[in-house]
């Protein structure tokens, strides 16, 4: 026998229109409008996709044609002589969002251990609610803070910080409050509550008998959740930390807000930076000149790139977490 | 004597691995703390921050030349609806259509590759798409515009009316498609009046908690609908919208337009953060009814 038509599949056509019936009276049988319709929308997603990939490669022409693959490797940003460069900023997204995954990241994992392990349900699904309330703040609101509440607050903190590491020799050089260093503690807030909401569940999601059968051969609880539970949900667990590395690299207005806007690149993370998206918020309005505004653009298609890339392996990497569950 | 020294030496070994474990557990709780610490923190500085700037001027007056104090962002208040508006009705048409094709037309390679290019746009940065509005809407008009602006709350808006409707679509029973299709409904018929029906408070609460989300973006605003001192008319003007005014004010050198600012972050974070509490209530409601 055939296989039996199933309504997931594109509608049941089994109904062949005979010679009589033409286009459009199918079409007011309902269910080919109703699949052209959906079908189109659908196709709509993929045409603004693919004209937003083209609009910034065809805008950022004379920026590619004149500077080549050096865009990338160049330190200079000057609009005066014309001459584009996009290494500090490269450079200062980079190194904001490193920030922000060292804190970020063992303050995220901590908590999704303490959430899917240790908590009662009630008491752990009432804080997931509220971490995930965090998630929703807009990320002008995180800027405005990170101004007036964080800026003053490291200020007091930096001999204590200085005191603390400065044998890296990363804090080096005045600091004025806003820096490399101060972008990455605001990023570091706004993505934890992604890593706590992704990694709880896939915590939550390894089968307890793995927990079980260390617990029963006399591992104690922190054992048996560091050396199996955590291992186990590895991928997803690394999964959650690139999709909170790609939201920071795109992260614009926090960044701009406390990051001192300052396109050199200093070897002390006490010194005022930049990042992509921050130099494109500040300066793409006040842009004059193509080769100002498609050098912009060109930073802009930097910036999409590095996302997709690093969303592409984020997805890989819950999609394998989750095949690793299953089995 | 001598039997009694691997014996303490195993005692030795537990005491330490007991006390690792309770030293990391309690400083995975203490990450907790720290992070729902944080929330509570940011919501009692802009409460305490915001409500006391706050005032009836904020609602109902345009905001004053620089130097004069007092007036408010009623201009920002109604411009942020009207792009919100804008982006509501390029994103859901679209989104909840291409989310129903993926729930019920879908399982094929096609649907495959709307899924991933639909991640792909959710992934692309917020001021990346404002480019993409610029590019679209600002250069060919030569001037700022709503409807740039729109149009680019309005793509952020797709990727997420997509995933959200497709979701909640395939969380209605097959039995209950199945039971209309088998009294004779067309496939379109039973979509549009069993499954979208039962789906609805989902599809709804979801297209709620995107509007809360764009409501929030700023990036994307600054070089597509700008910002504007005074009323914007109709959809061709530069319009002022609360994060863009946020922003604007906070970088400020003024002490009363940062208070203006605090007073906006307010309003911004109350109604944001109101829309999320009420859709998830609504939702974890439903799922009772629906077990």
């Amino acid at each position: 026998m055939a296989a039996p038509p199933t309504v997931t599949a594109a509608g049941p056509r089994e109904i062949t229109p005979g010679p009589a019936s033409s286009f459009w009276t199918r079409m007011r049988g309902g269910d080919e409008f109703a699949y052209a319709i959906t079908f189109a929308s659908a196709c709509a997603v993929l045409a603004i996709t693919a004209l937003l990939v083209l609009e910034l490669y065809m805008n950022s022409g004379p920026s590619r044609a004149k500077f080549g693959w050096n865009f990338l490797f160049t330190q200079t940003w000057d609009p005066v002589a014309d001459q584009y460069g996009a290494l500090p900023f490269i450079y200062g997204t980079l190194v904001t969002s490193a920030v922000a995954l060292i804190f970020g990241v063992p303050l995220g994992v901590g908590a999704a251990i303490f959430l899917a392990e240790l908590a009662p349900p009630k008491i752990s699904d009432g804080l997931t609610f509220l971490i995930e309330l965090l998630a929703a703040v807009p990320s002008v609101i995180y800027g405005l803070l990170g101004i007036f509440v964080l800026v003053p607050i490291l200020k007091q903190l930096e001999p204590a910080i200085r005191a603390v590491f400065g044998w890296t020799h990363l804090f080096t050089g005045p600091f004025y409050g806003v820096s490399l260093f101060s972008a990455g503690i605001v990023l570091s807030v706004m993505i934890v509550p992604f890593i706590i909401s992704i990694s709880r569940e896939v915590i939550m999601a390894v089968p307890s008998d793995q927990r079980e059968a260390a617990l029963a051969l006399g591992a104690t609880k922190w054992e048996s959740t560091w050396d199996i539970v955590v291992p186990f949900a590895f991928k997803g667990i690394m999964g959650s930390v690139f999709l909170a590395l790609a939201r920071s690299l795109g992260e614009t207005m926090a960044v701009t807000m406390v990051v001192g806007n300052d396109p050199k690149i200093k070897a002390s993370l006490f010194a005022p930076g930049y990042s992509i998206a921050a130099v494109i918020a500040n300066e793409f309005t006040e842009a004059t000149g193509q080769m100002y505004t498609s050098a912009l653009i060109e930073l802009a298609l930097v910036l999409f790139a590095l996302t997709v890339v690093i969303n592409g392996m984020a997805r890989v990497l819950v999609a394998a977490g989750d095949r690793g569950v299953k089995k | 004597m001598t039997a009694a020294n691997p014996g303490t030496n195993f005692d030795s070994l537990l005491f330490r691995r007991k006390a690792v474990n309770i030293v990391m557990l309690s400083l995975t709780g203490f990450c907790t703390l720290i992070a729902a610490g944080t929330l509570v923190y940011i919501l009692g500085y802009l409460f305490i921050h915001g409500a006391s700037s706050l005032s009836w001027n904020f609602f109902t007056k345009l905001p004053t030349p620089v130097g004069e104090t007092g007036g408010g962002m009623a201009n920002a208040i109604v411009g942020s609806a009207k792009l919100l508006l804008l982006a509501t009705m390029v994103g859901v048409p679209i989104g909840f259509l291409g989310g129903v094709y993926l729930a019920e037309f879908g399982g094929n390679k096609f649907a495959f590759i709307v899924r991933y290019v639909t991640d792909l746009l959710n992934g692309v940065p917020s001021i990346v798409i404002g480019i993409f509005a610029y590019t679209l809407i600002v250069l060919p008009q030569r001037h700022f515009s709503a409807l740039a602006g729109g149009l680019a709350l309005g793509v952020m808006m797709i990727p997420i009316a997509i995933r959200s409707t497709e979701e909640f679509l395939r969380s209605v029973p097959l039995s209950l498609r199945e039971g209309s299709m088998a009294l004779g409904a067309s496939k379109a018929k039973s979509i549009w009046t069993v499954v979208i029906p039962a789906a609805k408070n989902g599809i709804m609460t979801g297209i709620m908690l995107n509007v809360a989300r764009v409501a929030g973006e700023t990036a994307p605003l600054l070089f597509t609908s700008f910002s504007n001192r005074y009323w914007s008319e109709g959809l061709s003007q530069p319009t002022a919208a609360l994060p863009v005014m946020i922003f604007t004010y906070a970088i400020a050198p003024y002490e009363d337009w940062h208070q203006q600012a605090w007073a906006a972050g307010f309003v911004l974070l109350t109604l944001v953060l109101a829309i999320n509490v009420i859709a998830r209530f609504i939702l974890s409601r439903n799922k009772h009814i629906a077990r």
